[in-house]
């Protein structure tokens, strides 16, 4: 039985300029959706961001537990912690909960000593380190289109073009993924914000309505 | 299915596992090692949950190098795998009390979810007055393991570890749905004492099998061996490139 996966849509990718990361914004709770402005892309430090998917509560915490030793980290040892380690911290964390319920799939995103890093953790203890992931139920969407378009040398323009695109097809054919695609890049000297443009406004950017002619037109019948 | 195979030659061990992290329908990564580098002169190829497998084999890697800092003297592959053994099978049956008032006032989520067995007692706790129950769970990890070693006395050896606490001296093993076909091309061909290149023929057969006829095959495999001048990677078999992961 294929598991329910968790309803988002997130991806992240690194690129010869630093990482791409992306989400959509809805929430659902079955067939009701409870919200179409859930911010899933959580800024942990200024250089480093976490995506969520799965159970909003957990992934907000848990994020914001990591922030937290991320900065012990740093002042204990005078310098910024690594991807890989705040990763696995998060992944340690995660793995003594596991069986207890906890719903997390995430990516950890940044840029430390060493360049762009990317890792994806789940809550069951799960630490898979890569070039580009998607997570959620609309992933199977967003890898085709990201798969198809990925190239390691794409400018920022591209790459956020790249993303952006993803999520919108993902949030087509996903019920469970919708709302505002978020695009965010990290890069040398950190995060920044880069879109948030509504779905449906970039369906119709995307596939224009063109007039056209009309095939059958409806005729008034004579009366007999 | 994970698929990991491995085998003892003349004077080395050879294993193989695929390299695919997959979640349900969806291939996270297509070139995840599996088969960690124990110290030395071992080798651990192992497939299972994906938390319990990297965390399961990282905690053998580094007890087996405590003993080593401890006692000057690296342990036996015999002996590692009979602590790896140790620990899976205390794992499996010690449970541990996990107190909640919460299940009492029936707050948490069905114990159906918690793994391994449950049995719940009431325990009347006097200085607070106020009456518990407790959860007794186990906390099995679910890994497959076979560990391959070089000792200089002993010469190559492959130790067959399944997740329930298994363990055998073997000259050739498989887990997963490969090991349907891993294990009869093995039983036909092996012989005792094979060089590398018939060994390597052999593995590069069983991924042939493998790919050809299991309905989700791994694409891609890697090949590690390890013998007299220690333990490395050997090959990889890859007919999908996935995107290089930058090197740390």
């Amino acid at each position: 039985m294929v598991k329910p996966a968790k309803g988002t849509t997130t991806l992240a990718f690194i690129f010869k300029e630093g990482v791409m990361v992306a989400a959509d914004s809805r929430a659902s709770m079955g067939g009701y959706i409870s919200s179409q402005s859930v911010k899933k892309i959580i800024e942990i430090n200024p250089y480093m961001l976490g995506t969520m998917a799965g159970g909003a509560a957990d992934c907000q915490f848990w994020h914001r537990n990591l922030g937290t030793k991320c900065r012990l980290h740093e002042l204990a040892n005078k310098r910024r912690i690594s991807v890989t380690g705040a990763s696995k911290l998060l992944a340690n964390i995660l793995y003594s909960y596991r069986g207890m319920g906890l719903s997390v799939g995430t990516m950890i995103a940044g840029w430390d000593e060493t360049g762009p890093g990317l890792y994806y953790v789940d809550n069951e203890g799960g630490r898979l380190k890569g070039m580009r992931f998607s997570v959620g139920s609309g992933s199977p969407y967003a890898y085709g289109v990201l798969d198809n378009g990925y190239r390691y040398d794409m400018s920022v323009e591209e790459a956020a073009e790249l993303a952006r695109r993803a999520i919108y097809h993902a949030t087509f054919r996903d019920g469970a993924s919708g709302g505002v695609a978020s695009v965010y890049y990290v890069g040398p000297n950190g995060w920044k914000k880069l879109s948030g443009d509504d779905v449906g406004e970039l369906h119709y950017r995307y596939y224009p309505v063109m007039p056209s002619t009309v095939e059958q037109e409806m005729v008034e019948v004579t009366g007999a | 299915m994970e698929c990991v195979f491995g085998l003892v030659g003349n004077d080395f061990a050879i294993v193989a596992a695929d390299t695919s992290a997959v979640h349900s329908i969806l291939v996270h990564k297509s070139n995840e090692d599996k088969i960690m580098i124990l110290d030395s002169h071992k080798l651990i190829a192992a497939s299972g949950e994906s938390g319990d497998r990297v965390q399961f084999t990282e905690y053998v890697q580094k007890n087996v190098a405590l003993y080593q800092f401890r006692n000057g003297i690296p342990l036996t592959t015999a002996a590692a795998a009979n602590f790896t053994r140790g620990e899976l099978a205390t794992a499996l049956r010690k449970a541990s009390i996990f107190v909640a008032v919460a299940i009492y006032n029936k707050a948490l989520p069905c114990p159906g979810l918690y793994k391994g067995g449950i049995t719940s007692l009431p325990v009347y706790c006097i200085t607070h007055r106020t009456r518990d129950a407790a959860l007794l769970i186990s906390n099995p990890y679910f890994v497959n393991i076979l560990l391959a070693g070089y000792d200089k006395e002993t010469g190559p050896s492959l130790f067959y570890i399944d997740y329930i606490a298994t363990l055998h001296k073997v000259d050739k093993g498989a887990f997963g749905y490969g090991s349907y076909f891993s294990l009869a091309m093995m039983d036909r061909h092996y012989k005792s004492g094979m060089t590398v290149e018939e060994a390597i023929d052999l593995v590069d057969k069983c991924i042939m099998e493998i790919r050809s006829r299991l309905v989700v095959a791994p694409p891609n495999f890697v090949i590690k061996i390890v013998d007299k001048d220690g333990a490395r990677e050997y090959a990889w078999r890859e007919s999908v490139k996935d995107a290089a992961v930058p090197s740390a």
